[in-house]
């Protein structure tokens, strides 16, 4: 299997850049939302709860398309803004990281929870009796002991969105160089009669990358185990 | 001085519960069931009475009538709970450090020796909670709640998760802390025994009722 390509490089960085950044932005709002899921009690937990895994169940295709229709140029939210802030995501890079980061929230959040849920409440209880204001337990005690299913959570949304194609190509696009990722790479390239061949290489990457995540996301989980019980 | 009259109702349980306390070491005694845990927890601040008032040094901690609780993190009362609760990410040189670093106070290394060494876990201080035994554990989380500086120091039967041989090791702690640490106790315990080596007053609890408040004879004719 001969080189890989400068037009493939570009799809692996644009995949690398925009799944890092979807990652990185959407990882405080999982951990707010899923210290707010384990945590406590309101009106509507439920459909919130339903709201964050609707990605995962939804067609691809159809999360691209409401994304479009709200954050696209014309866009209820997309058309504000772009006139008010001059921000666009339709047909932008940024616009594929934040498909990418809406695709992977639930596989983000889900860890995350588990993991705070798991913390024993009891341990929260004493660092409020050595003098913890609620903040500083939530920082010294819950976020520590939460850290390896934060991980597990940021590498599975990593993987997840390193390899997200419907909804990103609904919302964005295809324009190499600008949105098209590893999957909408490939895409392209079997749609070509000749494109065999180089979309078998970013086959492959494909499949380390998605490996790699999911061995990384075990060790971080039993990374977890272990800090519990305190050894 | 302690001061507590509280009324809380804990599902079909119903505790009301008046004592004050001068005394160095409050024992409240009772069997398991009798609302003892449920009353340091309301003295701790982690649970709220449904009426009533708790107040330590003239400080009103709970008033329900005007809608006063203090947090538990502002109370400055120390805890040591049965199951000891350090913190299994943070080693016991950081567990018993947790406190001061919360409290904002200022490092003080020769506190820290004297209760290192009253302790004797000097030797224990690079050590992950996983890692030591029960009456260890227990030691240290003496020593946390000490170096906080608590104005008052709850002890929910601290021996309790501890077999008879890990008991004889640890008493003698608690009789040097009560002797040298200068801090104001109540003990929870079932044990008689227990409370009669070191209470100096006990208030005795049965069914959510004080049934009996006075001097350690008050224990007499009780088995654990």
């Amino acid at each position: 299997m001969s080189e890989i390509t400068p037009a493939e490089w570009t799809a692996i960085l644009l995949s690398l850049r925009v799944a890092v950044v979807a990652t990185l932005v959407a990882t405080p709002f999982g951990i707010a939302l899923a210290w707010l899921l384990a945590r406590t009690n309101f009106w509507g937990k439920a459909v919130l709860d339903a709201l964050v895994h609707l990605p995962l169940v939804l067609p691809p295709v159809v999360t691209g398309y409401l994304l479009l229709l709200t954050l696209g140029r014309r866009g209820l939210v997309g058309a504000w803004l772009a006139d008010n802030l001059g921000i666009v995501f339709a047909f932008r890079w940024t616009g594929a990281a934040l498909a990418c980061g809406v695709m992977s929230f639930p596989l983000l959040v889900r860890p995350i929870r588990l993991s705070i849920e798991a913390i024993d409440r009891r341990l929260e209880q004493a660092a409020s009796t050595l003098g913890a204001a609620p903040w500083k337990v939530f920082a010294t005690v819950t976020l520590p002991l939460a850290l390896p299913g934060i991980l597990a959570g940021m590498v599975l949304g990593f993987a997840k969105a390193i390899g997200e194609f419907g909804a990103t190509i609904t919302f964005v696009s295809n324009i190499p160089g600008e949105t098209q990722t590893i999957s909408s790479a490939i895409y392209s390239l079997i749609q070509t009669p000749d494109g065999d061949t180089a979309a078998a290489r970013l086959v492959i990457i494909s499949i380390v990358l998605a490996t790699g995540a999911l061995v990384a996301s075990e060790w971080f989980a039993r990374r977890a185990t272990a800090r519990l019980h305190g050894n | 001085m302690l001061r507590v009259e509280v009324t809380k109702q804990l599902g079909e349980f119903s505790l009301e519960a008046s004592f004050s306390s001068e005394g160095r070491v409050t024992g409240l005694f009772g069997a398991s069931g009798a609302g003892k845990s449920s009353l340091i927890n309301m003295i701790a601040g982690l649970l709220k009475p449904d009426r009533g008032n708790i107040s330590l040094d003239g400080e009103v901690l709970d008033d329900t009538a005007k809608g006063v609780h203090v947090p538990p993190h502002r109370r400055r009362i120390g805890y040591v709970f049965q199951d000891a609760r350090l913190f299994p990410h943070l080693d016991v040189g950081q567990n018993l450090d947790y406190g001061r670093r919360m409290n904002r106070l200022a490092d003080d290394p020769a506190q820290k020796k004297r209760v290192t060494d009253l302790l004797d876990i000097g030797h224990l201080l690079d050590r992950r909670p996983g890692k030591l035994s029960g009456g260890e554990r227990q030691r240290v989380a003496l020593g946390r709640a000490l170096l906080s500086k608590p104005r008052l120091l709850l002890l929910d039967e601290p021996l309790g998760s501890l077999d008879a041989g890990r008991k004889i090791e640890i008493l003698p702690y608690l009789v040097r802390l009560r002797d040298e640490a200068n801090v104001p106790m109540v003990y929870v315990s079932h044990d008689p025994a227990e409370l009669r080596q070191l209470a100096t007053q006990i208030v005795m609890l049965k069914d959510g009722r004080v049934t009996a408040l006075g001097g350690v004879k008050v224990l007499t004719g009780t088995t654990a």
